[in-house]
């Protein structure tokens, strides 16, 4: 469904040249499911603009639903559906008014549009509001109707850029539902791009992870955290005494030597362990330390996520970056206010 | 296009299994057709908004009807003198009859010339965006807003003229018809520009408002619009001829006082070469744009 082969974007601003996207070979199978995750300014917004023909690349080539984005971009967009950061629907038309437009702009005949509109209006809880005027909506509808102007044209390949940026969780879990619906109904490959670590890890079922313009990663969430990181074991006991006697259990049970690691901060009466599978591993550990009169006072697990991954790619917490987000947002939002892309640490997210 | 046809034209692509009918696209194959099919597109979408609520065309007439209640009878003493000038054969004619033409100008500059902050207000919220990442040919984005500038500033200038009739206003019902028309074609090409404006601008609205607000007023005084040049200084009278704007409002002039002289002939070919103009500016503006 798409290939790409050394995807490169570059910007010029005042005589310095920012490399947003840096030579990206990706490839998506139809059906696939892939979220693009990475920091504000990594290059994820620039990546799916170069594959919708929103933008040109500066060099490489990128081949989507069977078209040249370079020499053809009219027939990518005619293939594809996208669903940008901003709402699709102006705000002063009526919903369905905008829906017939977009139905008009991709040849869709006007009855079989109207028919399509209103399956999805049903489908995505929107029934009723067909006279509105898109600004009189609410957020979580709104951002339901750019997927419903995003399917009219029943494409079989979606890009979806940063879908749920600014939605309470309620709304956000509500709109997944209907994205995963409709993609089972439509069997449509999902392309999107996201900062949100859980939603990467639960909806996608392949992960690209992109920092600086790079893919630094590429597989699916459960193999990433395998590869990358580790789920953390922790266990205490009453007394000093106690945990040196279990420590000195495990390092002579072979299961557990190697993932032996420095006990927490200020807590010598306690062990960690870092292991692939923590979940299938506690049941022996507790088995084995029960054997020996060793029975820990508390277990805890922490599981792996996406962000301890990152962490261990770039030595940055994706989190972090997340969380003062929306300062670097502010930032680029301002440095393109000012004249173009250029703000954050990779030029346009 | 559906999918199915993706399908079957690359035979790439995975027919979606999926219920429901597929209608196959109905985009035109021949560029000119597709071209026009594209415009007409973008212009009805457009259009929608202006026909759904047609009153607020006519409420944003309150200024130039203040302007036709306690302005135009200032000038009665003024345009009698200056009438002697070039638009001579009007004198005799109340002073509606010389000052209507200009206020429709008028409102061609104010309201069709700030069009392009409606492009920039898309281009904040995204729906520029989902329009670009359509399939529409990218001249037809402009051009098809463009040509829909004619509907809302015909319809202003129609309300206003009927308007004026109580103060004075003599229709003549030919020139009032190509006098409509002229200014229509001048809208298109003046709203392109504007859009183009509002495409350069990108997300700098202040950009915007400058450069239209110190473009409009200039061209605005120098085309004797509101007062008559003729009482000006030489000068100003000189700069005057250099202002296409001058053409059109000494055409419409001509026209709304029911006569065809060659003020016409320029009137239309400063009209037809705003139109040319703007929709070049406003086609290359775009193609920069989405480069």
């Amino acid at each position: 469904m798409i290939t790409t082969t050394g995807l490169t974007r570059t910007f010029t601003k005042k005589a310095s040249v920012v490399e947003a996207v840096r030579g990206i070979d990706l490839s998506v199978a139809d059906g696939e499911l892939v979220a693009i995750l990475g920091p504000n300014g990594a290059g994820k917004s620039t990546t799916l603009k170069m594959l919708t023909g929103l933008l040109a690349p500066t060099f490489g080539s990128a081949t989507v639903a069977g078209h040249d984005v370079v020499a053809h971009p009219d027939r990518v967009r005619q293939a594809i559906g996208y669903i940008g950061q901003g709402n699709s629907a102006g705000h002063y038309f009526r919903v369905a008014d905008e829906l017939a437009s977009q139905a008009q702009f991709y040849g869709v005949p006007a009855a079989e549009g109207r028919r399509r509109a209103s399956d999805l209006l049903a489908a995505l809880d929107l029934v009723g509001l067909e006279k509105r005027t898109v600004n009189t909506l609410s957020g979580g509808q709104r951002r339901r109707l750019d997927v419903a102007m995003g399917l009219l044209n029943r494409p079989p390949l979606l890009f979806l850029d940063e879908p749920s940026t600014g939605m309470d969780p309620a709304s956000r879990a509500n709109l997944w539902e209907h994205v995963q619906r409709m993609r089972h109904e439509f069997g449509m490959t999902l392309v999107l791009t996201t900062h949100y670590l859980e939603e990467a890890d639960r909806m996608a079922e392949r992960v690209v992870v992109i920092d600086q313009g790079s893919i630094i990663a590429d597989d699916t969430p459960a193999a990433l955290r395998h590869t990358h990181a580790s789920d953390v074991v922790t266990l205490t006991w009453a007394s000093d005494d106690e945990a040196d006697r279990a420590r000195d259990l495990l390092r002579r049970d072979s299961r557990f030597d190697g993932h032996l690691v420095a006990a927490g901060e200020g807590r010598d009466s306690g062990l960690r362990l870092e292991l692939d599978d923590g979940p299938a591993v506690l049941p022996a550990l507790l088995h084995a330390l029960e054997g020996a009169a060793l029975r820990p006072a508390t277990a805890s697990i922490a599981e792996a996520t996406l962000d301890d991954v990152f962490l261990n790619l770039t030595g940055r917490s994706l989190r972090e970056e997340s969380e003062s987000g929306d300062d670097a947002a502010a930032v680029a939002a301002m440095a393109a206010a000012a004249g173009g892309p250029g703000g954050g640490t990779g030029g346009a997210a | 296009m559906s999918a199915a046809d993706v399908a079957s034209s690359t035979g790439r692509v995975q027919a979606p299994g999926t219920g429901g009918s597929r209608a196959s696209s109905s985009l035109p194959t021949n560029p000119v057709a597709r071209f026009a099919h594209d415009t007409w597109a973008v212009a009805w979408r457009e259009l929608r908004l202006t026909l759904r609520d047609p009153f607020s065309q006519v409420f944003a007439l309150g200024q130039p009807i203040v302007f036709l209640v306690l302005f135009a009878p200032l000038l009665s003493g003024l345009v009698g003198g200056a009438m002697a000038g070039p638009g001579a054969d009007a004198a005799g004619q109340s002073t509606i009859q010389w000052f209507l033409p200009g206020l429709l100008v008028m409102i061609a500059l104010f309201g069709t010339g700030m069009t392009g902050s409606n492009l920039l207000f898309e281009m904040q919220m995204g729906s520029y965006e989902r329009i670009l990442a359509s399939p529409l040919s990218r001249a037809s984005i402009i051009v098809g807003r463009a040509l829909k500038e004619f509907v809302p500033l015909v319809l202003q200038a129609f309300v206003l003229t009927v308007a004026a009739v109580p103060f004075g206003f003599t229709i003549h019902p030919l020139g009032v018809l190509l006098g409509l028309v002229m200014l229509g074609l001048f809208g298109i090409g003046l709203g392109s520009l504007s859009y183009a404006l509002g495409l350069a601008s990108k997300n700098r609205e202040w950009l915007f408002w400058t450069v239209q607000q110190s473009v409009t007023f200039p061209l605005l005084l120098l085309a004797g619009m509101m007062l008559p040049l003729e009482s000006g200084p030489g000068w100003m009278q000189v700069a005057s001829r250099f202002n296409p704007i001058t053409y059109l409002v000494n055409g419409e002039r001509a026209l709304f006082s029911g006569q065809l002289t060659i003020d016409v002939l320029w009137g239309f070919l400063a009209a037809a070469g705003t139109l040319a103009v703007g929709l070049a500016v406003g086609v290359s503006a775009i193609r920069r744009a989405t480069r």
